[in-house]
């Protein structure tokens, strides 16, 4: 029993998952709101699982396939809480649009064992196994509303895209197995340590990882899905892909380039600096051009994956910290933003062109407070967390001597400040086009003032939090 | 060159050169049939490996299965192939140069002094070990090493039925089908309605 202790929170919600969808055969007409009760209670469970596995030493269980440390504690507790979240922020809109079935929750919860798999993947097998099984409930569920052709096409131009991804990523992990021989991360670590300087296999494998990587992450040039699928698919399941995958997605980088290939460190760097500075120039500058809410969150959550990567690229302890708490910090805001699109949209009407957030202060003032939060932590305003996160990322790139591209980092986040400020203008100085009354349930109206609330609430903490960051990845080289 | 060595070059010049058919043939059914020759000639490879049981799974799996009902498929629908065709000519000189370029840097990066038999680390090629089948060597390293990969591989595929079904079943209130139930239950009184009529005289 005690050696399966790390993996505890993915039984569970693997476990509750099967339950789920039996329950569903037999009290789908009699409780109508079960599944959506059971899977809340399954993610606080694991949640709480996970967090009480938090004093325990960091160890490689399962015949080296799986590691519980703290760095793979504090992701999976995050991942548990955006699910959480994103469910709860869902339910209305799902309910309206005909998807509110249990395969809906069923998938949700397999995505959520996919990325505990892979935030806690001591092993290239497991770690691999852990995104098909996370990519697979996100096509699935991308699709799920059958009657969209929007959402179809989403899901069919990322599945395509997503397998040719993954035959990228696992070309080359294959070419590492060639250079190194084992397929065991923390092996492949010290057989990278032997090998000379720029050994040309194991160089060319780490190109193909990276690629398959940085295609997951969204950053560019591998960027080319990410405003189709945050278009077309249904809000809440934009949503789902644009939160808790991201976070996982990072925690790839930091499995395999920085547990795995610290050997290479100097060539990933380089690769990383030009994928930091395509994604922030090429998503600050193409979301100014957006007219649709949902694209233009797209193309800023390109250039906010260039922030993210401006911590990882320092290859410093110090850096990882700082993307660690970047990339959560950037969920949170994300679940906000979309979140408010979810409360201005109602049965038969999406709310996601610029034009329906005109005069949302002359609606609902309190709304139109959150969504100037949740912009201003996205353009990094000083108060809000979302600076913060900036701050320490920008001061990572240049404690690493990347002066040019933390200056960089500067200039296109104030190009971006525009196209938030832009939402702001038109909430409060606009005249509404719309004027129905917002009808969401409390739940959602609750939480998505918790959430923008936060993003200044939160940020006399983030001393607190940074630390914990720092603690999480204090194990990595 | 030995033997062994020749039947590699053999195999691999036939799986090469009928993956490449696979994509570039037009008709759809012989870009099936040029699959299944590379499935069969990857399983020849993998006989040289003395992976026999892999082998015989590749061709019975892929080959006896999946092909003949993707074959199944193929001809069943109508692909509309100037439409599936269009703006291929577009794309092939960027996507051709990109592709060349590709080749020649992966061909520089991994040529054969790079990945001679002395270069590989020596902890990759392990010594088959004598007296287990190899099917018996798969087993037990798939439900002791490997236990906890193969349990995910079958969450994967349990997502996949899910997927499958969520995304095609549907109950259409319109379609008429039959409930064998509630056919093998009908009394004759739920159908039959004798009515009585009193005679009537003759005109």
């Amino acid at each position: 029993m005690m050696h399966i202790r790390p993996v505890l929170p993915e039984i569970v919600v693997f476990s509750m998952a099967c339950v789920i969808l039996l329950a569903d055969l037999f009290w789908k007409r009699r409780f109508k709101g079960l599944m959506y009760g059971l899977t809340q209670a399954t993610l606080i469970a694991a949640a709480i699982i996970a967090y009480s596995l938090r004093n325990e030493a960091p160890r490689v269980v399962l015949h080296g396939m799986v590691i519980g440390d703290r760095l793979s504690i504090v992701l999976q507790i995050a991942i548990f809480m955006l699910t959480a979240i994103v469910l709860a922020y869902s339910r209305t809109y799902i309910a309206e649009r005909g998807v509110f079935r249990s395969e809906y929750f069923v998938l949700a919860l397999t995505g959520v064992v996919g990325m505990c798999v892979m935030v806690s993947a001591a092993h290239f097998l497991s770690l691999y196994l852990g995104l098909e099984l996370l990519s697979l409930s996100l096509y699935a569920l991308i699709a799920l509303q059958r009657d969209s052709i929007a959402a179809t096409e989403a899901a069919m131009k990322y599945f395509v895209l997503g397998a040719l991804s993954s035959g990228l990523l696992l070309y080359g992990l294959s070419m590492l197995y060639g250079a190194t021989g084992s397929l065991s991360i923390s092996r492949v670590a010290t057989a990278l340590a032997a090998l000379p300087r720029h050994d040309m296999v194991a160089t060319l494998g780490l190109v193909f990882v990276l690629s398959g990587l940085a295609f997951k992450l969204g950053a560019v040039p591998f960027h080319m899905w990410v405003p189709d699928v945050y278009e077309g698919a249904p809000t809440a399941v934009t949503l789902y892909v644009g939160a808790a995958p991201k976070v996982a997605a990072f925690a790839l980088f930091l499995r395999l380039l920085v547990e795995g290939l610290h050997g290479l460190s100097g060539a990933w760097q380089e690769m990383l600096v030009l994928l930091a500075f395509l994604s922030m120039a090429i998503g600050n500058v193409v979301a100014i051009a957006q007219t649709n809410l949902k694209r233009m969150l797209a193309y800023s959550a390109i250039a906010h994956m260039g922030f993210l990567l401006l911590g990882l690229l320092s290859a410093r302890t110090s850096g990882y910290a700082d993307a660690l708490f970047y990339a959560l910090v950037y969920a949170f805001m994300t679940l906000g933003a979309f979140g408010v699109i979810i409360l201005l949209s109602r049965k038969g009407f999406e709310a996601e062109r610029l034009e329906d957030l005109r005069g949302l202060y002359q609606r609902s003032p309190w709304y139109a407070w959150v969504m100037l939060l949740i912009m201003f932590s996205m353009a990094g305003v000083p108060p809000t967390i979302g600076f913060y996160a900036k701050f320490a990322v920008i001061q990572a790139a240049v404690s690493a001597g990347f002066y040019g591209l933390a200056v960089a980092a500067v200039l296109f986040s104030v190009i971006g400040a525009f196209y938030y400020l832009r939402i702001v203008k038109l909430m409060f100085f606009d005249a509404p086009v719309d004027s129905s009354p917002l009808r969401q349930g409390r739940d959602l109206r609750w939480i998505l003032s918790a959430n923008g609330i936060a993003m200044v609430l939160a940020a006399p903490w983030a001393g607190t939090l940074i630390a914990i960051c720092r603690a999480a990845v204090r194990g990595l080289p | 060159m030995t033997f062994e060595s020749a039947v590699f070059y053999f195999f691999s010049v036939v799986l090469l050169g009928s993956a490449a058919m696979v994509v570039t043939i037009r008709n759809p059914v012989k870009s099936a049939l040029f699959l299944v020759l590379a499935f069969v000639s990857a399983a020849c490879i993998w006989m040289l490996l003395k992976a026999e049981f892999l082998a015989i799974v590749l061709v019975l799996v892929y080959v006896g299965a999946v092909m003949v009902l993707f074959l199944f498929v193929v001809m069943m629908i109508d692909v509309n192939l100037a439409v599936l065709r269009q703006g291929f000519g577009e794309y092939l000189p960027i996507g051709g140069l990109v592709a060349v370029l590709m080749v020649m840097e992966i061909a520089l990066a991994v040529g054969p002094r790079q990945l001679a038999p002395t270069r590989i680390a020596a902890a990759a090629v392990h010594a088959p070990a004598a007296h287990v089948s190899n099917t018996r060597a798969l087993g037990l390293l798939l439900y002791t090493t490997y236990v906890y990969p193969f349990e995910i591989a079958a969450a994967i595929l349990l997502v996949a039925i899910i997927a499958a079904i969520a995304l095609t079943m549907r109950r259409r209130p319109d379609t008429k089908y039959q409930d064998p139930a509630r056919q093998v239950e009908v009394q004759a009184r739920d159908r039959m309605r004798l009515v009585k009529m009193p005679a009537e005289p003759k005109t």
